[in-house]
């Protein structure tokens, strides 16, 4: 089992899309470092739209990530609804 | 050709002897890591292998509170990392020395800055 | 009236494979084969190109839009920073030093990657391929444009930043950056890709930007911070592109497995040989510490790179070659760089100086079992050296590694007192390398190596100089005549922190009220 891990700069675009990674993915952890914030999960990490969209009250499109993400690791598998991370051993 | 090209892939190698004024020489001081690494000098092979100790290497290692301190008689050599026993009477070139050839020398009893190797 | 019929979205799989692969045709008019002469040549056997998945799914619109909001940001950050004197909030002059290799050493590699990125984005059979690498060619020249525009602020107060583009092609120490990505893209398209995309900007990039932009923001450098983050996801483009195409590659033919294995033992051992440098600014150059390299290994290259490898593992591939030395030398590269650039500071467009007692003692609780024993003894006695007026400076040129072009300042893995020397032969000639695996990646290819500009051969070669000098003049420097040729300014470029012109002015700047605060 590793980890995939996501880290975003740490600003006020990021912080709904960190609410919601957290609350969708109970394993993961976050840690916060000067301007980033780094997720750490188990195996997999998935980021919902719909669950962006409840937190920010607007409609929102999951590749708006780009403008803060700062990296990742593990294989990623996108569409309009969802973003995922994941090691396939 | 071990490399994977299109077409023929052969060029004139940049560092040959005739590219030099004179035969490149490595030298490396053993246990004296305060010098970052082995230095390079073109030497003329009618250099005499004395003529080391006694011109070239105090302008490179002089600066080392060790170098004042060196036995030449007990110094060891090295060549291509194997034990190696020069003619001081001969030239580099009788001593066998060539072109892009890597000595070192080991000074026993001296171990650098307080010990350090360095 | 007709009733309005809602058009069915696709989805964004379905758009993007639309826009890019839908828009490919095999040629009819010249067979395909010549018109992408380079895409079989390596070996590597490609049956099914539509099992290609594309990493990333950004159409070209959402592209401009996503890249053109971070522009804005960054910019705004770069303005508001340059506006507010934002360089005299950093933590000391010394840590412009780090941004001096930065722009030297770093930023003339994005622009190699442009260069590298648009020749294989035309190269590949596979249009999912090409979109990528085009892409990524249009990124990489972004980031050559926004560090210049980062760091061409501090270029107005501190030296040492003027003129990279000229250093690049003769300075010494940047052959090693240089001579990398020149191997890279005067391979083929797949050897380029597993180099860059997969070997630099998966297994090791983290460990260039993370750390760094962490570093810049404990220095107060939010400039290049911002610029860093805002640079680094579009790397994560670039990773997923590196992985997406390994995984191609070895899942279309068994063939395959040998030729990349080979191309990451080369790849993953030139990158962590390039990293030095980085290691180095970590240890050395940040007034403000983050964390030590070493610290800085252990989590981005054997946690996530170790993760990486066992899910490779199911293909056949084992960890690069070299992994066990690079992990081996996590506690010594970054000290013995340092040494090699305070020796060679006269040659060198950038500063650097002996560590305070409070960063002797940061090292020290680094590096416990190797610090005090090994490397504090040196530096202290710099010190004292430097003390009494005698500067230590190597004034004889050293004996490089024909592969990585490093000063051989590299010890045996396993005995940090030894250096290490590996040598071969090949038509004739003698041939010496820093460590086995630099040595191993000569004898795959000699042809390529025996080709390398050493800096210090080509000095005495007498091909470091202007033209028209004359070396047999009567007290001619050579020295002088190198840095003449390097265009490095003498007394303001080189030569140690102590007495420079970037101290004095920023001491000068900043006053003694101590203007912009230690975090």
């Amino acid at each position: 089992m590793s980890n995939v891990f996501i880290a975003f700069q740490s600003n006020e675009d990021s912080r709904p899309i960190i609410e919601a990674i957290l609350a969708d993915n109970p394993h993961a952890v976050s840690v916060h470092s000067p301007g980033l914030i780094k997720i750490d999960a188990p195996d997999e990490l998935c980021i919902k739209r719909a669950t962006i969209e409840e937190i920010i009250g607007r409609r929102y499109d999951l590749q708006e990530i780009h403008v803060s993400l700062v990296t990742l690791s593990g294989y990623i598998d996108e569409d309009d609804d969802q973003f995922t991370l994941s090691w396939k051993h | 050709m071990s490399t994977v090209a299109l077409g023929n892939y052969e060029f004139a190698p940049k560092d040959v002897r005739q590219n030099f004024p004179a035969p490149l020489l490595y030298i490396g001081w053993e246990d004296h890591l305060l010098f970052c690494a082995p230095v390079c000098l073109p030497l003329p092979g009618e250099t005499p292998f004395a003529a080391l100790a006694s011109t070239v290497l105090p302008g490179v290692y002089g600066a080392h509170p060790d170098f004042a301190r060196i036995d030449w008689s007990q110094v060891l050599w090295f060549k291509s990392g194997q034990p190696w026993q020069p003619d001081s009477t001969k030239s580099l070139q009788e001593n066998g020395i060539g072109h892009k050839d890597v000595i070192r020398f080991r000074t026993p009893g001296l171990t650098g800055i307080g010990g350090s190797l360095s | 009236m007709d009733t309005r019929v809602s058009k069915k979205k696709l989805g964004l799989k379905d758009r993007y494979t639309a826009m890019t692969r839908g828009l490919h045709w095999d040629t009819t008019y010249q067979p395909m084969d010549k018109v992408f002469p380079y895409d079989t040549y390596e070996g590597i056997k490609i049956h099914d190109w539509d099992k290609w998945e594309d990493p990333f799914r950004l159409t070209m619109e959402a592209y401009w839009k996503y890249q053109g909001e971070k522009e804005k940001k960054l910019y705004a950050v770069i303005d508001a920073f340059a506006q507010n004197n934002g360089q005299l909030g950093i933590s000391d002059a010394r840590y412009v030093n780090a941004l001096k290799l930065f722009i030297q050493g770093v930023t003339p590699l994005e622009y190699y990657a442009h260069r590298g990125f648009a020749h294989v984005g035309r190269q590949f059979t596979g249009a999912g391929a090409r979109v990528a690498a085009q892409m990524q060619s249009v990124d990489e020249l972004r980031h050559y444009q926004t560090e210049t525009h980062a760091i061409s602020h501090y270029n107005k107060y501190f030296n040492g930043m003027h003129h990279t583009s000229h250093w690049f092609d003769r300075v010494w120490y940047l052959s090693v950056p240089k001579s990398f990505f020149e191997d890279a893209y005067s391979s083929g398209p797949f050897e380029f890709l597993t180099a860059v995309s997969f070997s630099f900007e998966y297994v090791l990039t983290n460990l260039l930007f993370v750390p760094f932009m962490s570093g810049a923001a404990h220095n107060g450098d939010m400039s290049t911070v911002t610029f860093g983050f805002s640079a680094q996801s579009d790397e994560s483009r670039h990773m997923t592109l590196g992985i997406e195409c390994i995984k191609f590659m070895l899942e279309q033919d068994p063939d395959n497995l040998p030729i990349i294995q080979r191309w990451m033992d080369k790849w993953f051992w030139r990158g962590y040989r390039l990293l030095t440098l980085v290691a180095m600014m970590q240890d050395y150059m940040l007034p403000k510490r983050v964390m030590s390299w070493k610290e800085a290994w252990e989590m981005y290259a054997e946690g996530s790179g170790g993760a990486l490898f066992k899910d490779l593992a199911r293909y056949g591939i084992r960890e690069p070659k070299g992994w066990k030395d690079a992990c081996e030398g996590k506690d010594h590269i970054s000290h013995q760089a340092w040494n090699t650039f305070y020796n060679y500071n006269a040659a060198a467009p950038f500063h650097t100086w002996v560590p305070d007692d409070e960063e002797l003692a940061w090292l020290t609780e680094k590096y416990p079992e190797t610090f005090d024993s090994l490397y504090r003894p040196r530096l202290q006695y710099l010190r004292e050296q430097q003390a009494i007026g005698k500067r230590f400076y190597n004034n004889t040129l050293p004996m490089l590694c024909t592969t990585c072009q490093i000063p051989m300042c590299f010890t045996e893995p396993g005995d940090a007192t030894k250096i290490a020397y590996r040598e071969t032969e090949h038509l004739g000639d003698k041939y010496h390398f820093c460590s086995d695996h630099c040595k191993d990646i000569f004898a795959h290819e000699p042809e390529k190596y025996v080709q390398s500009w050493l800096p210090v051969h080509q000095i005495y070669q007498g091909n470091c100089f202007k033209p028209g000098t004359d070396p047999s003049q009567a007290g001619f420097d050579p020295l002088a005549a190198v840095m003449d040729y390097y265009e490095v300014k003498v007394g303001e470029d080189n030569f140690d922190f102590e007495g420079s012109q970037d101290q004095k002015n920023f001491n000068e700047w900043r006053g003694d009220d101590g203007l912009g605060e230690d975090e």
